[in-house]
């Protein structure tokens, strides 16, 4: 049996007996149901009240608050002296200040806020692209102001350790795109065109993509994770006390890593998708590696395989400058870092599919 | 007294336009001396701090470090060291590294006479041996110490330290107070310090300005016993650890 009460009469809320934690759900539910139409008035009667702790309290400060943001003036009134200390200290007797605004300008206001919020991002956009631009403009005249000694651990961490999932990931990518086809090969008899398919669609497409997309996940995060983690504990601050810009020091190198480790896990993968058709041809199409192999050579041009490359080179640097911007743009503490980090996969991923279609437009223009 | 190593006039700082932290704030810190910035929590004193090392654009007003105009000290070598308070040393780095980063960024010096260097400052600070060992595995007062290293490692004159008690015990508290005093007389070292320790502004703070959040003003300015001898009630109130709506 509930062992409190809440009634509404006219203008005044009434609150009485034992008002604890245990029932904090079912009174914040009575108080919403009871105060959704709350007049030009409605003050909040403890004088009924035998006890109250202190997470109610904070409901009904939250009450009256709540009131006010609606137009509605509320008081609490005939608190008895036992609960005049708590009413006190959670601030109930104070004046709520909040005053509420007509919702037309309320919509304005949000529809203002988020012209400026976009405003604001584009122009740290095009603030990071200048700064890029004067940051290669900086390393051309002084050449010691890049991070160079970073590159080789960069590759390491993005190029070498990385290889394993790579070669996975594309080798099962190459097998299972080739696994869906083998139905419909069978049916048209043309069992040795799943060498065609997978050469082109691989070295063209799946490639570069898939280990795009494995690059985002690993470096492009990590990237923007290492460079926020920076940002909150001030070693940004401390690297330009010392003299260093952290453009040229710590973007332009990751920007170079991108760029050389790309396209040489995407001709990895490459081949190990390459591979994981010539498994699937061998084991469900009867074809023998020799003539998967003969048939790939024909069909494959130097065309093929260096579209790919450029697009991977693109798709590396496209990462790393996202990373690098969600990171250097980070602020706030931990859960910047981790909102920065979730900001770079996804805008990696939609820039990568964008790019990804130009290139494909471009290339085709051209006759690739 | 000596001149004026640092001016600052009329000095407005802020985020915006809108949301200025300290307005009107004119000092000078004179060279040799223990300058401390003064305040509760959320008056600017870290952020009057970063103006001054060039990390804020003041909003108006004008300051000069050693007669030149505060700007940008990005692609320069820096006339001043820095300690923030967290240390800021670089985590993938080991301390040795940290401290020989700017030495090797702005010296020719052989990779040799670096690590000499290194290890120099690390036992100027008391922290002989950590120069292999990693930020992470340091406490909190070892990682002061190791950023107080890399901050004087290209000599320089004039030391900003920002809150430097922060999160530490009293007596590695006291420990680092005597040092950075050690330092300053023995290097003849300009040294800034943001802080809102008692202890710390007693102990070692020869002049300090106190600034005040709600006037957004410099409230007073002077040593800390004329401050600690003000008649002025929210002076008295931060002196005296008393809260201000008692």
């Amino acid at each position: 049996m509930a062992t409190w009460q809440i009634t509404r009469r006219d203008g005044l809320l009434e609150l009485a007996g034992e008002l604890r934690i245990a029932d904090a759900g079912a009174i914040w539910n009575t108080l919403d149901r009871l105060t959704a139409d709350p007049g030009p008035r409605l003050d909040l009667d403890l004088g009924q009240i035998a006890a109250i702790d202190g997470a109610i309290m904070a409901l009904v400060v939250d009450v009256r608050r709540a009131l006010a943001a609606r137009g509605a003036h509320s008081e609490i009134v005939a608190a008895p002296s036992n609960i005049q200390p708590i009413v006190h200290l959670y601030r109930g007797d104070e004046p709520t200040p909040i005053v509420a605004r007509p919702i037309h300008e309320r919509a304005i206001a949000r529809f203002g806020a988020t012209v400026e919020t976009a405003l604001q991002g584009f122009r740290r956009l095009a603030t990071f692209a200048g700064e890029l631009v004067a940051s290669v403009a900086m390393i051309v005249r002084r050449p010691a102001v890049a991070g160079w000694r970073a590159i080789p651990s960069l590759v390491t961490r993005a190029g070498t350790d990385g290889i394993p999932i790579v070669l996975l990931l594309d080798f099962l990518v190459g097998f299972v795109t080739a696994y869906q086809a083998t139905r419909l090969l069978r049916i048209y008899g043309a069992n040795i065109y799943i060498a065609d398919m997978i050469g082109v669609s691989m070295t063209r497409e799946l490639a570069p993509l898939m280990t795009a997309v494995i690059i985002s996940g690993r470096s492009g995060a990590a990237f923007a994770a290492e460079l926020g983690t920076m940002k909150v504990s001030d070693e940004i601050d401390a690297l330009r006390t010392m003299g260093f810009a952290p453009t040229p020091y710590l973007v332009i190198p990751r920007i170079i890593t991108l760029a050389i480790v790309a396209p040489v896990l995407t001709l990895l993968g490459d081949v190990i998708g390459v591979f994981g058709g010539l498994v699937v041809a061998v084991t469900s199409l009867d074809l023998t590696s020799h003539a998967y192999i003969a048939e790939l050579r024909g069909i494959l041009v130097p065309s093929d395989v260096w579209t790919g490359l450029v697009k991977s080179v693109a798709f590396g640097i496209a990462i790393a400058v996202i990373g690098c911007r969600h990171g250097l743009a980070t602020r706030g503490d931990a859960t910047g870092v981790g909102r920065g980090t979730t900001a770079t996969v996804v805008s990696c991923l939609f820039a990568i599919v964008i790019i990804d279609t130009m290139f494909t437009v471009l290339f085709r223009g051209f006759g690739l | 007294m000596t001149a004026p190593i640092i001016e600052a006039r009329e000095l407005a700082i802020g985020w915006s336009r809108d949301a200025v932290l300290v307005e009107h704030a004119s000092f000078d810190v004179h060279a040799g001396e223990i300058f401390g910035i003064l305040g509760r929590s959320a008056c600017g004193k870290s952020t009057l701090m970063r103006a001054m090392i060039g990390l804020e654009a003041p909003l108006d007003g004008d300051l000069t470090i050693a007669g030149m105009r505060m700007r940008s000290l990005e692609g320069e070598r820096p006339v001043f060291g820095v300690m923030f308070q967290q240390g800021a040393l670089f985590g993938s780095m080991t301390v040795g590294d940290n401290i020989a980063l700017p030495l090797e960024r702005w010296t020719d010096l052989p990779a040799a006479a670096i690590r000499a260097m290194v290890r120099a400052k690390l036992r100027l600070v008391g922290l002989e041996g950590a120069e292999e060992q990693l930020p992470a595995t340091l406490s909190g007062g070892m990682r002061k110490r190791a950023a107080i290293a890399r901050a004087l490692a290209l000599e320089p004159s004039l030391l900003f330290l920002d809150e430097p008690s922060s999160g530490l015990d009293p007596v590695t508290s006291a420990e680092l107070d005597r040092l950075v005093a050690t330092l300053a007389h023995g290097l003849g070292l300009t040294v800034v310090m943001v802080t809102h320790e008692l202890g710390s502004i007693n102990a070692i703070v020869d002049r300090c300005i106190l600034l005040d959040r709600d006037t957004r003003s410099i409230l007073a300015s002077g040593t800390p016993r004329e401050l600690r001898d003000s008649a002025h009630p929210r002076v008295q109130h931060f002196f005296n650890r008393v809260p201000e709506a008692a």
